[in-house]
């Protein structure tokens, strides 16, 4: 039987970049992949015959190193040549767009102040960028080396100067609706920018301590925190990032989930062994690395007995529930918003910040948002292989959607959601519901239990302070060792995190080989 | 004309703290204070017949000891009694939590209701007295500023790191969580009870525009509880007399160091010649000059309503504009002919000698602030409420009681419209109905209602929206944010102007160490010898 030196849990983007990089430094390398297809929660998914979607359906913060080092390009990678807009749509006034750092459709008060907070961010952001392509040192360390990042990080704000440095960290806490009333009148302006800080995670506009700094990281990626399809849509990223790993040596096998991961000890204590398959067959390695969520890895997979209680106990109380729910239509034609001449980009129906707030709110309970809030794409305009000749796709992420509701997500729950949001569609696009042929609704339970993430949480483990940076997902597993030797975390449970940007993928491939 | 050696604009308890340590130092000071009464917020008044009130302020923990023992305020006439259990109500009134202050009795009260929380109290108490410790330290020092290189400023945030770095990874882990996670997230680690959470959840809402679902908020838990009364940290007390003892002591060892103030004399705007603060203008248009001019009046108010824009550097006003200082809690003062029965509760146990929490669940605190957002207030309040009056007799007449209750959450702006007078009687009138629900009968003892919402405390006490931090305690606005980035250490963008009130470090709080610091700094512009004590007296 071959014995690898390492086992990659997991072919979503992650798990993928990780088996590349440790593939190309010589080591033998299995992928091991649940379901048929590779991408995780970037997958590309056919909900309707003939009709599919990605789940994650824009890309944001893709590391460019990632796509050098891996020659992504001569694999089938294309990146889009231009971002795509944020068209803040409203069913009787004229959309704001957001391009960039130039606002259309706002006053010019709001259009001037945009420019200037977005090149503050930008400043702030080029300050932190090298933080998130690297290994965070451990909190509380006193070796030259780890004190020497923080010094680093110290100097790099110091040298933003006196303002902007003070400003960073009364910014770096506050929450998006306190930032957004400081800058702006415009409510749709407003409401955008809450968004794009709040997506993904369990909070809302006047939730402090958050928001900005995932800008900030988003910020840093192409496109400097834009959003963009490839071409070849997501499938194609996950599909160059598959032939990548496969042309530097690794094996990808998919449909073969993972039973567990095995341990063996001696008087020199335990290690990792290995993995048993969910047929029964074991596969041994030297390493194992996980790009599943932290607490399906280490509660699930290897399990709580295998750990310290207090370790285990932390990696319990993770926060991991997922707030965001997908909505995919198989139209039988192209739906025109009220006032959007070209429908291309993201279209965020959030009038307000107050609706955003208020739709968090009816989650927290349980219960479904009254009035949702979400952001529609429609990848058909750029991408022809999703749906048949003249149909059209519109996926949606739709906030705030709890993964447990009072009741339970019973058929009828679900379709009564799904309705509820097509009559918002409706009022945005007059007569979408008549091209509606089918429809699904991903619940963060359907995304638990279809992509094995804890909690259905985009990001693995909620993209809180405490569970950022140094302490992602907890400060004995943050530099994506773990306190067994041999096993790994390279998902967005850990440092830097979630979005499709494959640091954690990477930077975890560096400190196994290094 | 007399000139004065500095001008303090606010008699509340920092103002008077800082006017006693500056006189204490031999400076010639007046305060000036608008209402015809001194103490701001910490105050007894006698607003019905034979009834006194602490009409805002209601109960002391975070003043800080050595302050009182160095302004010797106990000689001063001040007398703090530290309470007892507080008491919590199920939402439907079936069942009461009592806390009370025998170990082994709170030990099998918390069992009658979860084993398992029983056991995680003690876990709960010991965390949260060491995040308390670390804190505490910094009560009575000055932020360090991080932009600068002076080398007090370097020493400092050496010391404040060297404070963090030395707990330790995992102890530092779990700071860190503590620091920014919400209260409600924090106490799911610990019970499972959910009147037991709701009662330990408390501190974590009071005084504030968050949730205890809203992340932060496990740090203003932590707030309200790294007081003492007597050395006994987290203890909570009454001031006999009610809280206006608390300023009459502080008056009073200012006026032993021959300080004065000057009552019913509100500052129309600071006097400014060429970029410094030469005195205050009073309404009644008499001009006060003074060498320095120190503020004790919140951050907005100073800089949006007594200082003329074009006296200020660019940027600051507004900043002040922009500075978070949220009404989020009201007030209902009330005399009772007699002592409410509390169902429940046998033989009104700890009633007399503590506190009461009116919300039994996070869901029903967590759904009254929902409702402040939408610019009303829940029919299901927070409330906490308090009889002084059953041990302390000087405040209501022989056989009567009054009440205090706290209210969270009261909106500053009501979404249909400004506050009228029938709007504020049925705020009350919704807190009577609720108590009336877990004490019946208690509706037919009420014979006096004060009741005050953000804007009656406005318009009286001068704390803009009614806030009583002075400016809401969140990461961007504490320690070195406070007020705003660059102005932690309590000098002012006008030469010679300070500020010394809760809107600066360490925040909200009858603590006197805001007004403290201020002195300090004062002091060492004017380079004069230092009076205010540096470090807490039971702490090292």
């Amino acid at each position: 039987m071959k014995h690898y030196d390492t086992l990659v849990i997991g072919a979503g983007h992650n798990g993928l970049v990780c088996a590349s990089y440790l593939a190309k430094a010589g080591q033998s390398v299995l992928v091991l992949e649940a379901n048929e297809t590779v991408g995780g929660l970037a997958a590309t998914r056919e909900f309707h015959p003939g009709f599919s979607a990605p789940i994650a359906h824009t890309l944001v913060g893709l590391a460019d190193t990632i796509v050098k080092d891996l020659d992504l390009e001569s694999h089938g990678f294309k990146a889009a040549a231009q971002a795509l807009p944020l068209t803040a749509v409203h069913p009787s006034d004229a959309p704001i767009q957001i391009d960039g750092s130039s606002v259309t459709g706002v006053g010019a008060d709001d259009s001037a102040t945009y420019q200037a907070l977005q090149a503050q961010l930008r400043r702030f952001a080029d300050a932190l960028a090298p933080f998130w392509e690297s290994t965070m040192p451990r909190i509380g360390s006193t070796s030259v080396a780890d004190l020497f990042t923080f010094g680093k990080l110290g100097l790099k704000l110091r040298m933003l100067g006196r303002d902007d440095m003070l400003e960073f960290m009364r910014v770096a806490t506050l929450p998006m609706r306190d930032l957004a009333d400081e800058s702006f009148d415009n409510e749709r302006l407003k409401a955008a920018l809450c968004w794009d800080g709040l997506l993904g995670s369990k909070l809302a506009p006047r939730s402090p301590n958050q928001a900005v700094l995932t800008v900030l990281n988003r910020m840093a990626g192409k496109h400097g925190g834009q959003h963009s399809i490839p071409p070849n849509g997501i499938n194609g990223l996950m599909n160059a990032l598959r032939t990548a790993a496969e042309a530097n040596g690794a094996e990808v096998r998919t449909s073969t989930p993972v039973q567990k991961i095995t341990v063996e000890g001696d008087e020199n204590g335990q290690r990792i062994s290995g993995v048993q398959l969910a047929n029964g067959e074991e596969i041994k390695a030297d390493k194992v690395v996980s790009s599943a969520d932290p607490k399906t890895t280490l509660l699930g997979l290897l399990g709580a007995p295998q750990l310290e209680i207090d370790f285990s106990n932390r990696i319990r109380r993770l926060r991991t529930d997922g707030y965001v729910a997908k909505l995919h239509l198989a139209l039988s034609g192209k739906p025109a918003f009220q006032g959007v001449a070209n429908p291309e980009g993201r279209l965020l129906i959030a009038p307000t910040m107050d609706t955003i707030e208020f739709a968090y709110d009816n989650a927290k309970y349980g219960e479904v948002p009254e009035e949702a809030v979400m952001e529609v794409v429609i990848p058909t305009l750029s991408q022809n292989d999703l749906a048949p000749t003249g149909s059209h796709v519109l996926s949606a992420h739709v906030m705030y959607v709890p993964g447990k509701i009072k009741g339970g997500w019973t058929d009828a729950a679900k379709q009564s959601l799904t309705d509820q949001l097509i009559a918002q569609l409706e009022a945005h696009a007059p007569g979408i519901g008549e091209l509606v042929e089918a429809s699904e609704l991903l619940t963060p339970e359907d995304l638990e239990r279809d992509y094995h993430v804890s909690g259905g949480h985009w990001h693995h483990a909620e993209p809180a302070m405490d569970q950022l940076l140094m302490m992602r997902p907890t400060y004995e597993a943050a530099q994506y060792n773990t306190p067994i030797p041999g096993l790994y975390l390279c998902g967005a449970g850990s440092h830097p995190g979630g979005d499709i940007n494959g640091n954690p993928g990477r930077n975890a491939a560096k400190e196994m080989l290094s | 004309m007399k000139k004065y050696d500095a001008v303090i604009i606010g008699a509340g308890h920092n103002g008077l703290t800082n006017a006693a340590y500056l006189a204490k130092a031999g400076l010639n000071v007046v305060v000036v204070e608008k209402n015809d009464y001194i103490g701001g917020a910490a105050v007894t008044r006698e607003m019905h017949e034979g009834w006194f009130y602490s009409s805002c302020s209601y109960v002391c923990s975070m003043m800080r000891q050595s302050i009182h023992r160095d302004l010797d305020l106990t000689r001063h006439g001040l007398l703090l009694v530290p309470y007892m259990g507080t008491v919590a109500f199920s939402d439907d009134g079936s069942k009461a939590f009592i806390d009370y202050p025998n170990e082994e009795a709170a030990y099998n009260e918390l069992r009658r209701h979860s084993v398992k929380d029983a056991d995680a109290m003690a876990r709960l108490q010991a965390d949260l007295g060491r995040y308390a410790q670390l804190i505490r330290k910094t009560l009575l020092r000055t932020p360090p500023d991080p932009s600068s290189f002076k080398p007090r400023d370097i020493k400092e945030l050496l010391w404040l790191g060297k404070q963090f770095w030395g707990l330790g990874e995992r102890e530092l882990y779990e700071y860190i969580r503590f620091f920014t996670m919400s209260a409600a997230d924090f106490l799911d680690d610990y019970f499972e009870n959910d009147l037991i959470k709701a009662a330990m959840a408390a501190p974590g809402i009071i005084g504030t525009a968050l949730g205890v679902q809203s992340p932060g908020s496990a740090y203003i838990l932590l707030h309200h509880v790294m007081g003492d009364v007597d050395g006994n940290v987290g203890a909570w007390g009454l001031a006999r007399g009610g809280m206006g003892a608390i300023s009459n002591a502080l008056a009073s060892a200012l006026k032993a160091h021959d300080g004065e103030i000057r009552t019913g004399s509100g500052v129309e705007q600071i006097l400014v010649k060429d970029g410094t603060a030469v005195g205050v203008a009073l309404e009644s248009g008499e001009e006060i000059y003074a060498d320095i001019v120190v503020s004790n009046l919140d951050a907005k108010r100073t800089f949006t309503k007594i200082i003329d824009k074009k006296d200020l550097p660019p940027k600051i006003y507004d900043r002040a504009s922009n500075f978070k200082i949220r009404g989020s809690s009201g007030k209902v003062n009330i005399a009772l002919s007699g002592m409410p029965k509390f169902t429940n509760i046998p033989d009104n146990r700890y009633i007399n000698r503590g506190g009461q929490n009116y919300t039994g669940s996070l869901e029903t605190m967590e759904r009254a602030y929902d409702c402040w957002k939408r610019g009303r207030w829940s029919d299901d309040p927070f409330i906490e409420a308090i009889i002084p009056s059953a041990w302390d007799p000087t405040v209501a007449p022989p056989g009567k009681h009054w009440m205090s209750t706290f209210i969270q959450y009261c909106p500053p702006k009501l979404a249909d419209g400004p506050w009228t007078p029938e709007k504020r009687d049925a705020f009350g009138q919704t807190v009577i109905n609720k108590i009336e629900r877990y004490a019946p009968g208690f509706k037919d003892l009420v014979v006096h209602a004060e009741v005050r919402t953000p804007h009656e405390i406005e318009n009286e006490i001068g704390l803009t929206e009614g806030n009583i931090f002075q400016g809401e305690l969140t990461i961007d606005q504490l320690l070195f944010n406070r007020p705003f980035p660059g102005y932690g250490q309590y000098r002012m963008p006008l030469q010679n102007m300070y500020m010394c009130g809760s809107s600066t470090h360490p925040g909200g709080g009858v603590s006197s160490a805001c007004g403290a610091n201020a002195a300090r700094e004062i002091l060492m512009d004017l380079k004069r010898p230092n009076t205010v004590p540096e470090d807490d007296f039971y702490d090292e």
